[in-house]
């Protein structure tokens, strides 16, 4: 939580031999979640992306703003996964360490709790792991506020386009096994799905909550296998993503469509069954092919050590190469300045060109599929890239 | 506990209005601090009114602090209803809520009532997840208001300051008589003739109020209200360790007890990160070892000690 990133300065004064000065450097305050609840993606998500943008902008010899360079200090809280702490530590980021820019909390739930305090400040906030339907309220009320991941209609909608072009594939009929993690973001998804997926003609013949953290997820599989439906949707999170996995291979699901939503993409996904999930699809999405994709998930492997999540580390680092252009092309540290040329200008990032429009960037994957050992986008929004959807067959090796 | 007295009304009164110019001395990092030492000295005195002269552990702080968020949380997101309703709202389902679990458990004691009622805010939790689930469905439960961090530590000044108002008045009644027999030996107080039971259930109903209040008021902190979060556990250990910290023999006792916690708390907390749990640890063996009676117990001892000489 509280470590400061000096490895930049060091290289400075070894090649330089020039003295830095506090005020040289730009503070940066992190704050996310390193314990609880949420640790287990913001560790796979926002922290690497954090260290890797901070590192390779210092191997740069820092930030050109306004003809004077100037070093990143990165300085990183944990908050517990709990908002009442996140809120006193962006408090203490504001007034007692002085940051000049923020990068925004990891969580739907942290980036709204914590929207008035950094707007209290002036920072400008890209959310990236943030997702919710009341966007433009929401911007409204909190004009530094960005978001660049989507909607919960576009998650849904994603879902919703893919079971269609199944259904006229031949693939699956018009039932659906739709099952949902009982807590906010799941409910949120299932209540939406019901709607929209009713629209469209479908009719979901198992409906099931379970609660969050349930070891045992065997009766929901088993219930979902006995309704014979073609298709299985999992409104899930990551601990239970996984669960219901392993489920569905020891149980066999015979289905044509399986789709989990929250950690299909991590890597570690692949990791722990192999090709047995080959053609399941998840949110999220990116393009490996993507030279400047395949560039950026190359640098995050080198530097962290880590492979790079298939859906949010690229927006993550995105959000963070939008605060760094801004910076240097707003030419000022001026919170209020810089926040304005976010609005105004677009960026280059390795999400591609991106603008915002009422504070939203329109350019996501909201849908991928694991395709022969790669999670690769097959629905979206302004991306390129997306490939066609397969349909499963089994679990086997 | 010994009943308190007029003088202690009085000096309890001069500390609220003193406290209530904090936020104009202090924003950002300070007045957040100050928010959180009145959250959990509104929590740990109401738990005090119960647990102090009961001596019953209990650990469900967090289940009705976790429903008073969540009853703001979902009468403002789901039913635009208005933040003042679903306050008086959560203190009412707090109070019934409380008054139930109390019928049906407080003849349990001793352990099996410490256990019980760690495993409520779990229980809690679910049960509104499971009714939000299939009963009210939701967009997310968002708590958007116009509060500043000053208005909720007003807000939380003032419920503490009624705890304490509360509190003192139940010390001087029977009720308070009664509930200090039952704490030196419930089967004497049963034998004069004490509806132990009765007594009981009506102080564990004002525990649940407040704590339903304490989050309710909390609620627009948050802004947006996750079931997993506000029903956090570690939020009634916080709450008993602070009592015990401050003790639990006079009213005041968790005041003085909150403070230093979570200044120490902090402190650890943005020095040591990983450490911080430990602190709780640290608190334990501390109040275990060197303060069983907290630090009321202590400055008692040296006043009279003091007077003595």
């Amino acid at each position: 939580m509280y470590r400061r990133s000096l490895f930049g300065l060091a290289a400075a004064l070894a090649v330089a031999g020039t003295s830095l000065f506090a005020q040289d450097m730009i503070k940066i305050g992190a704050i996310a979640p390193k314990t609880g609840p949420l640790a287990g993606g913001a560790v796979v998500t926002q922290w690497p992306n954090v260290r890797l943008w901070v590192e390779e902008v210092n191997a740069r010899g820092g930030l050109d703003v306004g003809g004077e360079m100037k070093m990143l200090e990165l300085i990183e809280y944990d908050d517990k996964t709990n908002p009442g702490e996140h809120i006193k530590l962006a408090q203490r980021l504001a007034t007692q360490d002085k940051v000049d820019f923020v990068v925004a909390p990891y969580g739907t739930g942290f980036n709204i709790a914590t929207a008035p305090i950094y707007g209290k400040f002036g920072y400008p906030m890209i959310a990236v792991s943030a997702i919710t339907d009341k966007m433009e309220e929401l911007t409204t009320r909190y004009p530094n506020l960005f978001f660049t991941l989507g909607t919960t209609t576009a998650f849904v909608d994603g879902v919703k386009e893919i079971l269609i072009e199944q259904r006229d594939a031949g693939e699956i009929g018009n039932e659906i096994a739709m099952v949902n993690v009982a807590d906010a973001f799941g409910i949120e998804l299932a209540d939406r799905a019901r709607e929209l997926f009713g629209e469209a003609g479908f009719d979901i013949v198992y409906d099931k909550s379970y609660p969050l953290g349930t070891p045992d997820l065997s009766p929901v599989m088993k219930g979902a296998k006995e309704s014979g439906a073609k298709a299985f949707v999992a409104w899930s999170y990551p601990p239970d993503s996984f669960g219901l996995a392993e489920q569905a291979i020891i149980e066999d699901l015979d289905v044509k469509l399986y789709y989990s939503a929250v950690a299909t993409s991590f890597p570690a996904f692949k990791g722990a069954y192999g090709n047995k999930i080959n053609n399941v699809l998840g949110a999220g999405g990116t393009n490996v092919d993507n030279p400047a994709i395949a560039a950026y998930r190359k640098a995050h492997m080198d530097i962290t050590g880590k492979v790079a999540d298939y859906w949010a580390s690229a927006n993550t680092y995105a959000s963070l190469q939008i605060l760094e252009q801004a910076i240097v092309g707003a030419a000022t540290l001026d919170r209020e300045v810089v926040t304005q040329y976010i609005k105004d200008n677009s960026f280059e990032t390795v999400m591609g060109e991106l603008s915002f429009t009422n504070n939203f960037s329109n350019t996501f994957w909201s849908v991928g599929q694991w395709q022969d050992g790669v999670f690769r986008g097959v629905k979206g929004s302004n991306v390129i890239g997306a490939v066609p959807v397969r349909a499963k067959t089994g679990w086997s090796d | 506990m010994n009943p308190a007295t007029v003088q202690e009304l009085i000096w309890a009164g001069v500390l609220v209005a003193l406290a209530a110019f904090w936020p104009m001395m202090s924003n950002g990092y300070w007045l957040g601090i100050g928010v959180d030492v009145m959250m959990y000295t509104a929590l740990a005195t109401s738990w005090m009114l119960f647990s102090g002269p009961t001596h019953y552990i209990s650990l469900a702080s967090a289940a009705f602090f976790g429903v008073g968020g969540f009853v703001v949380g979902s009468g403002m997101s789901d039913y635009d209803a208005s933040f003042w309703s679903m306050l008086a709202l959560s203190a009412v389902i707090g109070g019934v809520l409380a008054a139930l679990i109390g019928l049906a458990t407080l003849r349990l004691s001793g352990v099996y009532f410490v256990i019980f009622t760690l495993g409520l805010a779990e229980m809690i939790r679910n049960l509104v997840s499971w009714v939000q689930n299939n009963f009210l469905g939701s967009r997310g439960l968002y708590v958007l208001t116009e509060f500043t961090d000053a208005h909720l530590y007003w807000m939380l000044l003032l419920t503490a300051g009624c705890v304490y108002l509360l509190g003192w008045i139940i010390s001087r009644s029977r009720l308070g008589f009664a509930l200090r027999i039952i704490g030196g030996d419930e089967t004497v107080a049963r034998h004069v003739g004490i509806n132990t039971a009765m007594a009981k259930v009506i102080l564990f109903t004002t525990t649940g109020v407040f704590g339903a209040i304490v989050g309710a008021i909390i609620a627009p902190r948050w802004s947006y209200i996750e079931p997993n979060q506000v029903f956090s556990p570690q939020l009634s250990f916080f709450v008993v360790i602070m009592a015990l910290l401050g003790g639990s023999g006079r009213l005041w006792g968790p005041v003085v007890g909150v403070i230093p916690f979570l200044l120490i708390w902090n402190w650890v907390d943005s020095n040591f990160p990983n450490q911080s749990i430990l602190v709780l640890g640290v608190a334990f063996l501390v109040i275990v070892y060197f303060l069983p009676h907290g630090f009321v117990g202590r400055i008692e001892q040296l006043r009279a000690r003091a007077r003595g000489r």
